[in-house]
């Protein structure tokens, strides 16, 4: 559980560290003018962003808890290490590929420069697409080969984090698919700027997310 | 009072339109005060059936082979669902879900939470994760009788009740308990931290508040382990991985599992299973503390030190979990270092308590029927507290360990406290939330019968666990250790969790004759601070504010300042107009 407890370890402490930054010199019997004028906001981002920031904590708990179970099971004798399919390589650069494209469509958006961001939403889309797919075709490699789920434990490991970063994926294309749907019906950059900055966020800790586990795949 | 608007939110109010027909009003409502009572509804219908459960199998344990329609079968389906409906879909649904809906927006001066439209999502998908538990009932084999802490091997291997169905069906149910519990507690925290009203600064946040923001970042932290461990065990169960299981014979045969760790299992478990613990309780803290403050008439004592301690608390929680595992065959080294985190977390709890007790004194005590419930909580978690020393430490843990006096502890210090606080927390919002006063007497029964109720369940319960009598079993049989005492004290403890069971028909009648029958209460009744009392309806109506947003000038504690016209002082009262604070150096 070290892997959890590390994550989570830096996650209540910048949390804390920020609550405690906010009430240690108050005194909040005393009214003091510059309280009164503080807006209710306390970080200058827009809410969404916040909402997205709690959301990838949480998903960092998700695979933080899963990395740790791989971690504490793979110590069992009967574990009998996969070797992952070379198709992954190609994967990994999708979606690599996938991250810095929604990067440079983010910042057009950024900029307003309308023209470039229909075409980045698709390739980065298509891409990430790709990806998915590129996973799909991995596990039938290994299932053709013969690597069951439930044949040991490694396999079920790979099939089980594979999947659950697929599905938070499945869930990123689905705020891609209703931006892009509204900048083919001809909305400008502003309608749309805000998704694809947050959706940018998302693909990179996704991208992070995928690299710390295939990384672990690869070297157990 | 003054009520200005503040010149970059009025935009919000055009978000708010009222609603106009009743399934918008009332079904996918997005107002946060609609949802909450949702959430609350159902919470305390699913609770009653789990208490209902608990009438079952108590009967059984106080009055062994009289009753044929509780077989050994049943008796552990019950005691397995009685402890996760009030565990997870009872109280944490409650206090989160529940409270934090209603108050958060009202007590920090928001409209509405910041995601309205996830906010609807999240009850209703609660309601699904509700509807899955139940029809575990209805399939073939019923409900898992795996214990609530549906340890592997046993929750998935033949013999256990539910086997089949009814453990899958539970882990759904929790899957999606979690995914909805998510799509709030994303709500709570981003409300508390973006959409509060000018001159509501963090400390300036009733305790309520504080305790349910705290509460939710534990809740969306250490959910996932049991979203992960549920996962994990659901693979094992349907396609036959062997995460958790390991090498058996289940029924006479070799089972195709082998390898498997079910210490992985209690790992992950309590590592959600602990701070579970405090995402019930933090609620609670805070809610007691308001409770307290407003019916003493006096601030809270300490407010900083509230804080701190809630802060405290959230952190620590996460590193106490092996507590619940000294007899796991843990390394021993690791029961040290639990043993001590759990020491250390007992002193900024302990804190909260001294200051809860210095707030009463020299207060101006109203022993309103809030007020009797939120002292109730103050001796109940004081005495699951100090158990909660004992079982800390591994030495003392080993022989207690799997007996009654567990069972007593945990449910003093978060079955008892918590629900105190969740009936005084009804009784004193409940005037706000219909525009109608509860029936004073009524509540007084319903406290006293419930507080004494709950005294002559528990404390004999830890006298059997002293005895050594085991918890979780069917029927004790000709066990020569135990006294006559224990099996007649068993009689008597049922006796009481029947007379408690029915004193909540008492709480129902009050609180559903009353929305009719009570007295008009008034925006105020309690004459007290917060905003959520200062809205311009009562109930307060969709964007709760009307045109402008309040504007906050001071804390929520100001009761009884010197120099102040009234003992309370809204938080819109600007400081030139009523003095602020208590006794601490301001001239008046």
């Amino acid at each position: 559980m070290y892997i959890t407890l590390i994550l989570l370890g830096v996650i209540m402490a910048t949390i804390i560290w920020w609550l405690l930054r906010q009430t240690l010199s108050t005194q909040p019997w005393v009214s003091a003018a510059a309280d009164d004028a503080v807006s209710g906001t306390s970080l200058d981002v827009n809410r969404k962003a916040v909402g997205l920031m709690t959301f990838l904590a949480v998903a960092t708990s998700v695979f933080g808890l899963f990395i740790s179970a791989y971690t504490i099971r793979m110590e069992e004798p009967d574990w009998r290490p996969l070797s992952e399919p070379t198709l992954l390589w190609a994967n990994t650069i999708m979606l690599v590929l996938a991250s810095i494209v929604y990067h440079w469509t983010r910042n057009a958006a950024v900029k307003g420069i309308e023209e470039r961001i229909k075409p980045g939403l698709t390739v980065a889309g298509a891409l990430t697409i790709l990806f998915l797919l590129g996973q799909i075709v991995a596990w039938q490699q290994l299932s053709a080969a013969g690597f069951y789920v439930a044949n040991n434990p490694a396999n079920g490991f790979f099939y089980l984090l594979t999947a659950v970063h697929g599905l938070h994926m499945l869930g990123g294309l689905w705020v891609w698919a209703r931006s892009t749907m509204k900048v083919w019906t001809g909305a400008g950059s502003d309608s749309v700027r805000l998704s694809i900055e947050l959706c940018t966020v998302y693909w990179h800790f996704l991208l992070l997310v995928w690299i710390v586990l295939f990384g672990m795949l690869l070297s157990t | 009072m003054a009520y200005v608007s503040i010149a970059d939110r009025d935009h919000e109010i055009e978000h708010h339109d009222d609603p106009q027909t009743f399934v918008a009003k009332y079904v996918w409502s997005q107002d946060h005060k609609v949802i909450a009572i949702q959430y609350g509804g159902l919470a305390i219908l699913i609770g009653l059936f789990g208490m209902v459960l608990s009438s079952m199998f108590r009967l059984q344990l106080g009055f062994p082979d009289t009753f044929d329609f509780i077989n050994p079968e049943n008796y552990y389906q019950f005691v397995t669902l009685h402890g996760m409906i009030m565990v997870v879909y009872l109280l944490t649904a409650l206090f989160l879900g529940g409270f934090g809906n209603y108050l958060i927006p009202l007590q920090v001066g928001s409209r509405d939470m910041v995601f309205p439209f996830m906010n609807m999502l999240s009850v209703w998908v609660y309601a699904l994760s509700v509807v899955i538990l139940m029809a575990s009932f209805f399939v073939p084999g019923g409900a898992t009788g795996a214990g609530w802490t549906l340890y592997p091997p046993q929750a998935i291997s033949p013999g256990t009740p539910g086997v089949d169905l009814g453990i899958v069906l539970m882990l759904v149910s929790l899957a999606v308990f979690i995914v909805a519990f998510t799509m709030g507690g994303l709500n709570y925290v981003t409300t508390v931290l973006q959409a509060r009203c000018r001159g509501m600064t963090l400390m300036r946040m009733p305790l309520s508040v504080w305790g349910i923001f705290m509460a939710t970042i534990l809740g969306l932290l250490a959910f996932p382990a049991l979203l992960v461990s549920a996962i994990m065990m659901l693979l094992d169960k349907l396609i036959g991985t062997s995460f958790f299981m390991p090498a058996m014979m289940a029924a006479g045969e070799v089972t195709e599992y082998g390898g498997g760790s079910p210490v992985l299992f209690q790992h992950l478990f309590w590592f959600f299973g602990h701070p579970e613990v405090y995402i019930v309780a933090l609620p609670a803290f805070g809610i007691v503390s308001d409770l307290l403050s407003v019916h003493a008439r006096k601030n809270i004592f300490g407010y900083r030190m509230m804080v701190w301690a809630i802060l405290a608390i959230g952190g620590l929680s996460f590193i106490v979990w092996a507590h619940h595992m000294y007899v796991s065959g843990m390394n021993p080294y690791f029961g040290f270092f639990f043993a001590t985190t759990t020491l250390i977390i007992a002193v900024p709890t302990a804190l909260k308590v001294y200051n809860w007790v210095l707030t009463l004194w020299q207060g101006n005590i109203h022993l309103r029927v809030p007020m009797l419930f939120a002292i109730g909580f103050i001796f109940t978690f004081t005495h699951g507290g100090l158990t909660g020393l004992f079982l800390g430490n591994v030495t003392i843990d080993l022989p207690l360990s799997d007996t009654y006096f567990v069972v007593a502890h945990f449910h003093m210090v978060m079955g008892v406290s918590p629900v105190l606080v969740v009936f005084g927390a009804i009784y004193h919002w409940y005037p706000k939330m219909t525009g109608r006063m509860y029936n004073e007497t009524l509540g007084k029964w319903h406290f006293w019968l419930t507080f004494l109720g709950t005294y002559s369940l528990y404390l004999p319960m830890h006298y059997i666990g002293f005895l050594g009598v085991p918890r979780r079993y069917f029927a004790m049989g000709n066990t020569d250790f135990m006294p006559d005492s224990a099996i007649t004290l068993n009689t008597s403890m049922t006796i009481s969790a029947l007379i408690i069971a029915a004193t909540q028909l008492i709480f129902l009648y009050n609180i559903i004759v009353s929305l009719k029958k009570g007295e008009k209460a008034g925006g105020n009744p309690w004459k007290a601070t917060s905003l959520e009392w200062l809205t311009p309806d009562t109930p307060p109506k969709h964007g709760n504010w009307g045109h402008d947003l309040p504007v906050v000038h001071r804390w929520a504690y100001d009761y009884a300042v010197p120099g102040a016209p009234d003992d309370y002082t809204p938080q819109t009262v600007p400081a030139d107009e009523v003095p602020v604070g208590r006794d601490h150096g301001v001239d008046h």
